[in-house]
């Protein structure tokens, strides 16, 4: 298969085609296996199964009176609950959703309930601050919604950013109702 | 190491049969009489000092590592017990803290007098490149090490800063979830950074003796940026430097034990005695002061990755430095219009110092009230972004442009000459 060869001092024939592919099978073998031992090294780093398994929490939206808001650690990090005011939802949903820098209206961020139809009082979105993952206080701002203390961001009565660093609105989190009040987050 | 002729004469049997063997006293030897400029002035202790620093650190640093617990539920109480119940724990647990701002502050004290006696400039690009890539990992061991004692500017530092990865474009939140170790800064985060904070400081002080290689292969800058031509114009660094060295140790470790024993919570954060909490930010979140400045340049840009890349940048920005600068002329002093572009540069360096340490949209330079009564002027996001414009502007526009433009005043001819001056003008005889 190969046409280099060539002879040594002591007259044997050396293939040097078959050679390289000997160095290159070799280099690649071992290659493989440096990856093959790499992989968990980098790996391990991951979540373990037991963060993994600590992923779901569940919420009675019954305990939550009109104008609170609860706080619940999911998975780490903050989950609010907010139990809107008229007045919050008429302001939530009249906004202009083209000119947001994260534009959403306010239905799509509730989930339907059993029934098919969405509550717009109960709010419940991952309370952490979309710039660098703060806690952003209730109820403040310029748009009576969320502000973020660390770098002065702020997100109307639904959870979006309407000033300030933060590039998306705060995360709704994957969650069901379980119940007509019940809902399980995660 | 050092690159000079070595003059080690082993004089006894065993000295001479460990010579044959592995000349470990003969490459210390050689190193304590390392020919330096004899010009060297006090901005030239600092890398002494900052030997002191690292092995400073790493000794304390072991001890509070057989105290500490590293773990989201004691080790915040492990750390209070280091400072009350553990023999001399109320001594080196603040070393260790008030050492890392000692540490910090003197590797800027040795990279300005490099940037301003041109000490990055050929043939010392890799020696200046080491010394980026120690203050480099220095910043990542100082984050990690505030990690530790799990208060609440501890936590929130790391979920902020850990945020930088999150910002990378699509892979983001996984690389950040990886770092992290679950979905938020947890314990699986803190005991990796404790891991990593005890790793660190080894790979430190490895670069460290790289760093000191490369010195001794091409020999010290000095003030005046001139190459030393004859042996006059050196001198042995033991006992000369030494010496001086010395002397510069005992002044700074007076400073240190000023902080150490009267202000000792001076550099740090009240909000740092308070436990980590998950569920409450503080309502001013602020790194420590040595990290201010860039933390200033991240908030410059209302963009998120912009920031980061900006604030990255003014690192990288560094390594590429020796590239940047045109001026064949090292020292500042032969420099007439570029000595004052540096002195700017340092006060912008203190400007976004301050531009981090506060609020964005407060008032740093008022201007008198408005008509409903509020302060009116220069906000400090606005301050930064001049800050952050000139910061940048000085290496990628100034130093490039100016070294091709500028005059350059005549430089002496030789350390010796400018050490006794002239002798045509029959000033100073020399000593010799």
């Amino acid at each position: 298969m190969s046409e280099t060869q060539t002879a040594d001092a002591h007259g044997e024939t050396i293939d040097e085609g078959k050679r390289d592919f000997i160095y290159i099978a070799t280099g690649a073998a071992a290659a493989a296996g440096a990856a093959s031992l790499g992989w968990p090294l980098v790996a391990q780093m991951g979540k373990a199964a037991d963060t993994l398994a600590a992923g779901s929490i569940e919420i009675n939206l019954a305990n939550v009176a009109e104008g609170q808001q609860l706080k619940m650690l999911w998975r780490g990090v903050p989950v609010f609950v907010r139990h809107r005011t008229a007045k919050e939802i008429a302001e939530a949903e009249k906004v202009n959703v083209d000119s947001l820098p994260d534009p959403e209206t306010d239905d799509a961020r509730l989930v339907a309930k059993p029934d098919g139809k969405v509550d717009p009082r109960f709010l419940v979105m991952v309370g952490v601050c979309t710039h660098f993952g703060c806690i952003p206080v209730g109820e403040a701002g310029d748009f009576d919604g969320w502000y973020c203390p660390c770098h002065g961001s702020h997100y109307d009565t639904s959870g979006r950013i309407r000033k300030g660093p933060a590039p998306k609105n705060m995360v709704i989190p994957d969650y069901t109702y379980i119940s007509d009040t019940v809902i399980k987050v995660g | 190491m050092s690159g000079h002729p070595s003059t080690y004469e082993p004089k006894y049997a065993a000295t001479k049969w460990l010579d044959h063997r592995l000349p470990i006293i003969r490459m210390g030897a050689d190193f304590m009489t390392f020919p330096s400029p004899r010009n060297l002035n006090y901005w030239y202790t600092f890398g002494g000092i900052l030997t002191l620093c690292l092995v400073s650190q790493i000794i304390t640093g072991i001890i509070l590592a057989m105290h500490y617990v590293p773990h989201v539920d004691l080790a915040f109480e492990s750390v209070q017990r280091i400072r009350r119940d553990v023999p001399f724990g109320w001594l080196l647990q603040p070393m260790h803290a008030v050492g890392a701002s000692m540490f910090f502050f003197a590797v800027y004290v040795h990279m300005f007098r490099g940037l301003y006696y041109g000490s990055y400039k050929a043939p010392r690009e890799v020696l200046w490149i080491i010394g980026c890539l120690i203050y480099l990992v220095m910043m990542a061991t100082g984050f990690l090490g505030y990690t530790l004692p799990w208060g609440q500017m501890s936590f929130w530092g790391a979920t902020v800063i850990t945020g930088f990865f999150g910002a990378v474009p699509v892979v983001g939140e996984s690389l950040q979830q990886w770092l992290l170790g679950g979905y938020a800064v947890d314990n699986a985060t803190l005991n990796r950074f404790f891991a990593l904070h005890y790793l660190l400081p080894f790979v430190i002080a490895g670069l460290v003796g790289v760093h000191v290689w490369a010195l001794h292969h091409v020999g010290q800058n000095n003030p005046i940026g001139i190459t030393p031509k004859t042996k006059k114009d050196t001198l042995s660094f033991h006992p000369y430097y030494t010496v001086k060295d010395a002397f510069a140790v005992v002044v700074f470790l007076l400073i240190f034990a000023f902080f150490l024993f009267y202000q000792p919570d001076a550099l740090g954060h009240a909000d740092n005695y308070i436990e980590a909490d998950a569920l409450k930010t503080p309502p001013h979140i602020v790194p420590e002061w040595y990290f201010l400045p860039f933390y200033a340049i991240l908030r410059a840009v209302p963009d998120k990755l912009a920031g980061i890349l900006l604030m990255f940048g003014a690192i990288a920005v560094l390594f590429v430095l020796p590239w940047l600068d045109t001026s064949k002329v090292r020292s500042m002093r032969f420099r007439p219009v570029a000595k004052w572009f540096f002195w700017i540069f340092l006060f912008f360096c203190f400007i976004l110092g301050w531009c981090g340490a506060e609020t964005p949209d407060n008032i740093a330079i008022p201007f008198g009230t408005d008509a409903e009564g509020h302060a009116r002027g220069l906000n400090f996001t606005w301050l930064s972004r001049i800050g952050t414009a000139y910061y940048f502007a000085y290496f990628l526009l100034i130093l490039p442009i100016l070294g091709l433009i500028e005059k350059p005043k005549d430089r002496p001819e030789s350390i010796t000459h400018a050490v006794l001056g002239d002798h045509s003008h029959g000033a100073v005889a020399a000593a010799e």
